[in-house]
């Protein structure tokens, strides 16, 4: 039989390439020509820790020529796979976006030490609000229903873990309130996104100004004014994993966590798997890229968009809980403070991909600990631009590498039944 | 399985699109459901499909009476349906999509795969489908694309197949292939509901053939019956679709196209080294199965698509307009009636008057500077709305609220009212009825008379050859050759299917 | 029967079905939604349940007292004070009404703008620091006379704002890159930004630094003046609004620019037919959405008295959202949706006296908002009859459409 092939056109561009070797450049020119006197140090291992590995250190400038080279270099591996039409690999990215952070930690930290395990640690630790905000994202835009609302859920979440760990004393009954408040968002979201077909953007900030209203009102008018008794519930308890939390390095930053962070870790992978590897993922992504082919198979569009955009809200409800009584131990006004917008930023550039997207969220939480970080070893440094890095950062990844990525296509679009 | 639907009606509003329909298809019977566009063919079909609730009447399964609250009732009952626009999922794999509702799994609701593509690999095998089960579909041709729909309703166990306009989209020998699937289908004991408006494929292959027209079934024929007989029960009178036209008086060439190359929406070569000239008051009818690269050379005319670097010419007038904009090209004095209406033709939110003007909002006749010329527009509107037999309230009505045959005399007046020498007509009559394929079809030829270059655009043979001068055939990007009108549709049928004369 | 009474029922109908009906609802709808916040968090309510079966009067008592002394408060504080002992301070609060109400107008008729054009502008925010951002710099900066500085500094702010929101619709038009993604990072971006700046006396911290990140007042040549005398803060940034709203007005009603804006909005694809450049259409509608914007970064700040903060913007970026929401993305509609929450904010102070939190103003503002963004709700709630549609062709049509799901 007839197989009419013509050759595919459309060609694998050169913008990962170009990008690549402009941020190469720029970190040999900056880092090594124009780089700091000094020697950086990087500290491997914490003085608490059971095995200790020596420090390495090197000089600021001749980092930043070794980075810039090697970044150099992968920028060459890209263009191969751009020549040969294919795309750049996701540990390519991953290993370059590895190199860079070194190079900058490196160039800030000249005649300093680096503690990589307390930078990478409270880099996930602040990034599980945002994982979570984003793959509770990433499952309503699975299904084809925007979700600007993370940012309420966020809240929704940390006000319910706060408050009801405090009236209780019990966090698990937290945790699992932060998940409803997450929901009880969602709910709203999924009712006129999916009943009232209503625009799904404006729902979604209109959601948040809605829930930033409630939480601050009840936050004036009820916690501050009785805070010992209702916003008081402290932090949950780090767990360290035997053995496990003695490799240096993984041992501390992975398995010496509180339960929030341990929920995210395993949470990732586990939705990567849903999505990808079983009935119920494919339904999902049935339902979001072509929901009349998903009705005619006799999937039933309204609920599986309901469930999955509700659980998603329990996943950013649970971010939220990872705010409060993963961290900072009290609610406070408005105290998501954009987070929910990162995690939307997080799910385009991960591609809707859980992996790609908790990786993403890793720079943000990176982000946030090195501003704090590099006042202290470099106050001459205007951190504002550091903290820009990963906004900027948003930015060319959606200008330059857009067409690569495909959103799922009924993303946004209301189904009704004849 | 024996197929019944009995008194059949629904209605949307006050419209009846399907009034007490009554249809029986016999066991391993091929049924033919024939009639025009827009006489209900797809609402029967989306009723007996569970996507519809019927307001009266019932569907029976083997003298059973059956209710559908879905589509997932429907296949359950041994109803299958391969859709005009394909349910499937581009990004998927063959077998991801064959198993969808119905996936295999092992343990965790984990998806089995490996079963899933192996019911696949069976069924093509069976029937000879040739399809590989790991591609993914989006990457596939669609005649590819529309077996695998055949094998989805397969798997499911169909036992009444249901066929909506299968062969819009295929090439001749596509459809041969088609056809062929259906009869071997129909011997394996197979119900098929074949609907279709295209008399020729319901003569070569159908056991019995229903027409329906306006909602309701006015008669059943044998396949032996003749064509003619079929095409006035369709369309309820004796159908002469010659229209009056005097011989042509050629004038110099207005649109000249030199070895133009086009990419389509999926980045392949739609258009591939494409050459023909079309002179003042002469119509060139480009013919071709849809699909074959006319709607892509029709865009890069208008500057819609960019022609592939290193290849094409556009000359208009004398004038290169290669690489020119949109408006450059509507500017230099060309028409254009885009293939669909809805979505490019009209914008619905707004009201007639200013469709009337939405490719002359830069300084026209309905513009004092920047301020839109209101009193002007009203009135350019009440008279072409008047001329054009707009059926309308009034020319403030919104363009969405009207019916598609007046939507597109508000194209079709827009255009002929502009001041042009061309005029590009991409499917003009598509989804329009009767009375308003008369008038449009009218219209063009009177512009042809005044002298204008006019490239008309058709799947639709019967309107190639009622219209055309001179007609180009299209198949795969290009043109297999450029005949006259008193070609035989059989060879008109060959240069379709690429054989050069 | 006659043709009359049938009429009369089709008009009223389609009134009821219409936007104007559903807007006032949504309205009360959400003071119901704030006034059941205030009574649930009220003490005197909540401690008169305990005892309700014995002595309801008691509870519903409280609840009464709560919301007419709460919302009464926000009318004193916003329109009139009957209580003031002056007329001139009586009327005092419906000028500061008017005053606040400026920026959420300007800003509301820049998020309308990108609304009708089918995008959605978030980056408010940003834009309006940027506008602050050339705003400042010449009213502080530079030295020119009265009145031709003020205008080169409006001119100014609304440069800065329409060149950042023509550079997202450029991005968005050459890359595909969505807007909404594109401004919620440039708001981080410019937030960043501006922070960085206002810390360094060199650029537009203040020339006696103290080290905190704040720029000087603009300069008194520079500033908006006031409209009814010292006694009023009220000042031109109102006028400018209102000029504003006219000139939206004709743009999008009546120039041949704001119809293929709209056109663009309502089908883009047939307006690429018609030889619109929709890239171009993308880059103008963001660039004038932000030149709105950069109006109210103007408003900011030609008319702070102590000089601009790092939190200047006031959200008035993301405030704008509900304007234009509530507004209905028309001229007259957003000066009334401004007006508003203009006196929303005036009010504020005055409520937190009366001991009502003014958060929940905020909540009333999102609820209002949230029924207007779902007609069928609003529909289904006060059982109004669905939008007339003359032709059940096009009913159908729609239908087939979203059952036809992405494009």
């Amino acid at each position: 039989m007839s197989q009419i092939q013509l050759a595919k056109e459309e060609r694998i561009g050169f913008k990962s390439p170009i990008t690549m070797a402009s941020i190469g450049v720029f970190v040999i020119i900056f880092f090594g020509v124009l780089g700091r006197e000094g020697e950086t140090v990087f500290e491997i291992s914490r003085r608490a820790d059971l095995i200790q590995l020596p420090s390495i250190s090197i000089g600021s400038s001749s980092l930043g020529w070794v980075s810039g080279i090697l970044l150099l270099l992968i920028a060459g591996y890209s263009l191969s796979s751009s020549l040969k039409n294919r795309k750049t690999p996701l540990w390519v990215s991953v290993l370059y976006g590895a190199i860079g952070v070194i190079a900058l930690l490196g160039w800030l930290a000249a005649g300093n030490q680096v503690p990589l395990t307390f930078i990478i640690g409270t880099s996930l630790v602040l990034a599980v609000p945002i994982v979570l905000g984003a793959m509770g994202g990433l499952m309503c835009e699975r299904v084809g229903v925007t979700n600007i609302a993370i940012e309420a859920q966020l809240l929704a979440g940390a006000f319910m873990a706060a408050v009801v760990s405090s009236i209780t004393d019990n966090f698990f009954l937290g945790l699992i309130s932060a998940m409803i408040g997450g929901a009880l968002v969602s709910l709203v979201l999924a009712v006129f996104a999916i009943k009232y077909l209503a625009q799904q953007i404006i729902v979604g900030v209109v959601l948040n100004v809605l829930v930033i209203g409630i939480t601050s009102f009840l936050f004036q008018q009820w916690l501050t004014q009785d805070a010992e008794n209702v916003n008081f519930p402290g932090t949950l308890d780090i767990i360290k994993i035997p053995f496990l939390s003695d490799i240096p390095v993984i041992g501390p930053v992975i398995f010496e966590n509180r339960i929030t962070v341990f929920v995210a870790l395993i949470f990732v992978p586990t939705l990567y798997f849903i999505l990808f590897k079983t009935k119920l993922g494919l339904r999902a992504r049935a339902v979001g890229e072509h929901p009349l082919a998903a009705d005619t198979v006799g999937i039933n569009v309204g609920r599986t968009r309901f469930w999955w955009v509700t659980m998603g809200g329990m996943s950013a409800g649970l971010g939220g809980a990872a705010l409060t009584i993963g961290n900072a131990g009290a609610f406070g006004r408005e105290m998501a403070g954009g987070f929910g917008f990162i995690a939307l930023a997080v799910v385009i550039l991960g591609r809707w991909h859980p992996i790609s997207a908790a990786l993403a969220a890793l720079l943000f939480g990176f982000s946030i600990i090195l501003r704090v970080w590099a006042n202290q070893v470099s106050p001459g440094i205007p951190t504002d631009f550091i903290i820009m890095v990963p906004y900027v950062v948003t930015v060319i990844a959606v200008v330059a590498f857009v067409g690569q990525s495909r959103p799922p296509k009924a993303l946004a679009i209301p189904y009704t039944k004849g | 399985m024996k197929l019944e639907l009995r008194g059949i009606t629904k209605r949307f509003g006050t419209l009846v699109a399907n009034d007490a329909i009554d249809l029986v298809v016999e066991p391993g019977e091929i049924h033919a459901l024939l009639g025009e566009n827009g006489a209900g063919k797809s609402t029967l079909m989306n009723v007996l499909y569970g996507l519809y609730d019927p307001d009266e009447g019932e569907v029976l399964l083997d003298d059973k009476p059956q209710s559908f609250d879905g589509p997932g009732d429907a296949m359950e009952a041994g109803i299958g349906m391969v859709h005009q626009h394909f349910m499937l999922i581009p990004v998927f794999t063959v077998a991801e999509n064959v198993a969808l509702g119905q996936e295999p799994t092992k343990a965790l609701g984990a998806l089995d795969i490996a079963e899933a593509k192996k019911r696949v690999v069976d069924i093509s095998e069976r029937f000879g489908f040739n399809v590989d089960p790991d591609a993914l579909v989006e990457d596939l041709p669609v005649g590819v694309q529309q077996r695998v729909e055949i094998i989805k309703a397969l798997s499911r166990d169909a036992r009444v197949l249901v066929l909506d306009e299968p062969t819009a989209v295929l090439t001749p020998q596509e459809t041969d292939e088609l056809m062929e699937i259906m009869r071997q289908l129909a011997s394996s004991g197979t119900s098929i509901v074949f609907i279709t408006h295209k008399l020729r494929e319901v003569k070569a292959v159908a056991n019995k053939i229903t027409v329906i027209r306006l909602g309701k079934v006015v008669g059943t024929a044998k396949p032996d019956a003749s064509t003619s007989e079929l095409a006035s029960m369709m369309v309820g009178r004796e159908v002469g679709l010659t229209v009056e036209k005097s011989s042509k008086q050629v004038g110099d060439v207005v649109l000249s196209v030199e070895n133009l190359a086009v990419l389509d929406d999926r980045g392949q070569r739609a258009v591939n080294g494409v050459s023909f000239d079309v002179r003042a008051g002469e119509i060139l009818a480009v013919a071709g199965v849809q699909g074959n690269g006319q709607t892509e050379l029709a865009e890069a005319i208008m500057g819609l698509r960019s022609s592939l670097t290193g290849f094409g010419k556009i000359t208009i007038k004398g004038s290169d307009m290669t690489g020119s904009s949109v408006r450059q090209v509507l500017e230099s004095g060309v028409g254009y009636i885009p293939e669909d209406r809805t979505s490019d033709g009209v914008v619905g939110a707004f009201t007639i008057a200013e469709n009337m003007m939405i490719n002359s909002s830069y300084t026209s006749r309905f513009t004092k500077g920047v301020n839109i010329n209101f009193s002007a527009r009203r009135k350019i509107a009440d008279e072409l709305v008047k001329e054009f037999d707009v059926r309308t309230p009034s020319a403030e009505t919104l363009a969405g609220k009207l019916s598609g045959g007046n939507q597109q005399k508000v194209v079709v007046a827009r255009e002929l009212s502009r001041d042009v020498d061309l005029l590009i007509a991409s499917q003009p009559t598509r989804g329009v009825d009767v009375g308003s394929i008369e008038f449009i079809h009218e219209r063009i030829v009177i512009e042809r008379d005044k002298g204008k270059a006019v490239v008309l655009v058709s799947t639709e043979l019967d309107e190639v050859l009622a219209l055309a001068d001179r007609i180009a055939v299209m198949y795969r990007g290009k043109i297999v050759d450029i005949v006259s009108p008193e070609t035989s549709r059989e060879q008109l049928g060959k240069l379709m299917a690429g054989v050069a004369a | 029967m006659s043709e009359s009474p049938d009429r009369f029922s089709q008009a009223l109908k389609e009134i009821l079905s219409g936007g104007f009906t559903r807007t006032v609802l949504s309205i009360i709808l959400g003071f119901l939604v704030g006034a059941l916040f205030m009574i649930g968090s009220d003490k005197a309510f909540i401690e008169s349940l305990g005892y309700f079966f014995s002595r309801p009067g008691d509870a519903l008592g409280a609840a009464f007292a709560v919301v007419t002394e709460g919302y009464g408060s926000l009318f004193r504080g916003s329109i009139f004070n009957g209580e003031a002992e002056t007329f001139e301070k009586a009327i005092r609060p419906l000028t500061e009404t008017l005053r606040l109400a400026a920026p959420l107008i300007l800003a509301g008729l820049g998020i309308g703008l990108t609304f009708r054009v089918g995008m959605f502008n978030i980056g408010g925010t940003g834009q309006i620091i940027s506008g602050m951002i050339w705003a400042t710099f010449v009213a502080t900066r530079l030295e020119l006379p009265f009145i031709i500085h003020t205008v080169v500094a409006v001119i100014a702010g609304v440069l800065g704002a329409a060149l950042l929101g023509a550079l997202t619709g450029f991005l968005k038009a050459r890359t595909g890159a969505h807007e909404v993604i594109l401004t919620i990072m440039f708001n981080y971006i410019m937030f960043n930004f501006f922070n960085f700046l206002l810390k360094d006396p060199l650029l537009l911290g203040e020339e006696a630094s103290t080290g905190n990140a704040k720029a000087d007042p603009a300069a008194a040549s520079a500033v908006l003046p006031k409209i009814l005398g010292d006694n009023y803060n009220l000042h031109w940034g109102f006028i400018l609004a209102l000029a504003a709203v006219f000139a939206f007005w004709w743009l999008m009603e009546r120039s041949t620019i704001g119809f293929r804006l709209r056109m663009v909005g309502e089908n883009p694809d047939a307006a690429r037919s018609a030889g619109v450049s929709v890239e171009r259409v993308y880059i103008l509608a963001m660039g004038l959405s932000a030149a709105f914007v950069g109006l109210a970064a103007a408003n900011q700040s030609l008319a702070s008295p102590l000089g601009l903060f790092p939190s200047a913007h006031a959200n008035i970026g993301f405030d704008a959202i509900t304007v234009a929401l509530l507004g209905g993305s028309n001229a007259p509609g957003i000066l009334l949706a401004g007006l508003l929450f203009g006196a929303f904010k005036a009010g504020a102070p005055s409520m937190q006296v009366f001991g009502v939190s003014p958060e929940v103003l905020g909540i009333v503002q999102g609820a209002i908002v949230l029924f207007i963004a779902a007609p069928p709700l609003i529909r289904m709630l006060f059982r109004l009859p669905p939008p007339q549609t003359t032709s059940v062709l096009s009913d159908i049509r729609q239908k087939l459409m979203r059952r036809g799901g992405a494009k």
